[in-house]
């Protein structure tokens, strides 16, 4: 029978007190796990079998509280959702078992999540709006209006993509994919009046949308299929709309290929850096852009290549262009 | 075998930053008697910024691309991993929503085109994995790699979101333990290095509107390839490669140590595998000296 197949498999669990231990350290478990068996329940095994210290954070096991998010090999996983044959599938044998951020252990796998709940918090993920107290019938959202929302109303703040987003992790100030899910879901919203504060607070440089870097790790790990990356992709399209958009690096960076596309039809690499940095800003990539000229990597404005048939692409860009700048 | 044919998408870099990656696919293409018919009407792809400031536009052009693959009747290959992101994912959105397409067509008629659906579109490396074949490359090597650990540095968007490669690919790989590239430089007799940053971001994306978060990614990455004793790395992303060929500096600058490795793009390794000449593959345009040669 196939639910009786098991597996040997070797669990190398990160072990960590922040109250006794200068560095964490790894216990290793070979346990024999079954079909059906997922994450929580090696955890348990290895709690209640081998070693009453081991603590994590549990709750519903049925993947909606989002507390039980970890790493397995590197990979952020709900423990409760995710079975041990899938990740054997991935990755072999050896599992090894880390909390989403190791810089933030507290306790073995038990994470301090401060910077996300603040972050979070940082998005206004709730509606703002006068609501009357006493109205005379329902305020209703038509299935329109409720689909807008795409996804984002499924998010569990679990933190696997905030953990896992390699901008967050480099630039504190960046709030990260799951906040600005929560402030598309609640801008995207109807009933809400605080859109345009919301669009000014992720369009701010260094904490905003721009330092995204495009990696879509957040779209892979979502154990909830939010797709945060989408998300962010709507902002920066509601940011240009409501013409909030600032005239800086990172929103000329954007439009600059709008206007290289409709000249040439392909990107004009290096009219693109001078016009997203300005003419005085450009001058820091003079170094670089020297040693690629040595190595014939830049194309000089007069021998730019052109696209054929460039009057098709200018009258597209022309006829189905839907934001200006 | 047939002959392979495919329309190549050759995207905006190859015609200007990383003229050695359109030289190398050349020669490698003719090397395993691969046709390819360029894409010479095709736009640039955005990149995955046009389509932050104006989406619809983005697909547009993107279907417009796609619809002259169509015209020859072949699948769409790409040698970017980036033109492959938007190229595929404007595929999937326009297949999997009949409104959003009809909507682009009305645009595309305007020009006599239409988007129709009909072509694949897949990214050299899968091209030479699933349509050529690993075997065959295997036979076809007459200088095996066999003296070199070599990185491979997958780039996000050929590998990210899992569902374009569930879409897209005959045998889609794992994001988390992506394979091919590893499966490649053995086909090439080299060694095979595997480190944590392999499937992780350059930092190209963000290189000008937040330079330091792109430099740390760029030295994590050549560092993470160093510590495994890599020789030298490889990437099917010419995006990739310019951050990792050209930033080394500011990369060694922002994670507080040297780094720097030659850089190949995969055209270039399968090339020299093959017996191409350093010449043919353009070996001497990279900013990092490749000189193992």
């Amino acid at each position: 029978m196939d639910s009786l197949k098991t597996q040997q498999v070797t669990f190398k669990v990160f072990r960590f007190n922040e109250e006794t231990d200068y560095l964490p350290y790894y216990n290793t478990y070979t346990l024999d796990v079954t079909h059906e068996e997922v994450v929580l329940d090696i955890l348990n095994r290895i709690k209640w079998d081998h070693d009453g210290s081991l603590s994590y954070r549990r709750s519903c096991r049925h993947g909606i509280c989002g507390v039980c998010a970890i790493k397995t090999n590197g990979k952020a996983v709900l423990a409760c959702k995710t079975r041990l044959f899938d990740l054997i599938d991935i990755f072999g044998n050896e599992i090894t078992i880390e909390p989403l951020s190791t810089k933030r252990a507290i306790k073995d796998l038990i994470i301090d999540k401060k910077d996300f709940w603040d972050k979070h918090a940082q998005a206004k993920p709730y509606l703002e709006a006068d609501i009357d107290e006493h109205p005379a019938q329902e305020n209703l959202v038509s299935p329109h209006d409720a689909e807008k929302l795409l996804e984002a109303d499924y998010c569990i703040q679990c933190g696997a993509c905030h953990y896992s987003c390699p901008s967050l992790e480099i630039n504190e100030q960046y709030m990260g994919p799951a906040a600005f899910a929560a402030a598309y879901r609640f801008s995207a919203d109807v009933r809400d009046d605080a859109s345009i504060e919301r669009l000014h607070i992720v369009n701010e440089e260094a904490q905003g949308v721009w330092d995204c870097v495009k990696c879509m790790e957040c779209a892979e790990v979502c154990p909830k299929e939010v797709n945060p990356i989408e998300k962010i992709t709507k902002l920066h399209n509601m940011i240009f709309e409501a013409a909030v958009a600032k005239n800086n690096v990172a929103t000329r960076h954007a439009v600059g290929f709008a206007h290289s596309i409709e000249k040439h039809g392909l990107l004009d690499e290096g009219e693109l850096v001078r016009y997203s940095e300005g003419n005085i800003g450009v001058l820091k990539h003079v170094p670089v852009a020297l040693k690629m000229f040595a190595k014939g990597k830049i194309v000089l404005p007069w021998n730019m290549p052109k696209s054929d048939k460039l009057d098709e692409i200018k009258k597209l860009v022309k006829s189905s262009s839907t934001v200006k700048f | 075998m047939e002959k392979l044919k495919y329309a190549l998408f050759t995207g905006c870099t190859a015609k200007e930053s990383t003229p050695e990656q359109m030289m190398s696919t050349l020669a490698v293409a003719n090397k395993l008697g691969i046709e390819l018919v360029e894409l010479t009407e095709a736009s640039c792809c955005g990149a995955s910024h046009l389509q932050d400031y104006d989406d619809f536009l983005s697909l547009v052009l993107n279907a417009r691309n796609i619809a002259y693959a169509e015209k020859h009747g072949l699948t769409m290959v790409t040698i970017c991993n980036t033109c492959q992101l938007n190229t595929a994912m404007t595929k999937h959105r326009l297949d999997n929503n009949a409104e959003l397409k009809a909507k682009v067509n009305a645009k595309l008629a305007e020009v006599g085109l239409e988007y129709k659906g009909t072509s694949q579109i897949t990214h050299f490396l899968y091209a030479i994995i699933d349509d050529f074949g690993l075997d065959k490359i295997k036979e076809m090597v007459v200088k095996p790699l066999s003296q070199f650990n070599i990185a491979p540095f997958y780039g996000c968007h050929n590998i990210r979101p899992s569902e374009l490669q569930n879409a897209t690919h005959k045998s889609p790989e794992n994001a988390y333990n992506p394979t091919s590239l590893d499966d490649l430089i053995i086909a090439c007799g080299g060694a095979n290095v595997d480190y944590a940053e392999k499937n992780k971001c350059c930092g190209f994306h963000a290189e000008l509107q937040s330079p330091r978060t792109a430099a740390v990614l760029t030295g994590n990455a050549v560092a993470g390839a160093m510590d495994a004793n890599a020789d030298w790395m490889v990437t099917p992303c010419p995006l990739c490669h310019l951050k990792l060929d050209t930033q080394t500096h500011h990369a060694s600058v922002a994670i507080g140590r040297e780094v720097s490795l030659p850089v190949l793009h995969m055209q270039q390794m399968v090339g020299l595998a093959l017996g191409c000449t350093p010449a043919e593959l353009g070996l001497s345009h990279h900013v990092t000296k490749v000189d193992f040669i």
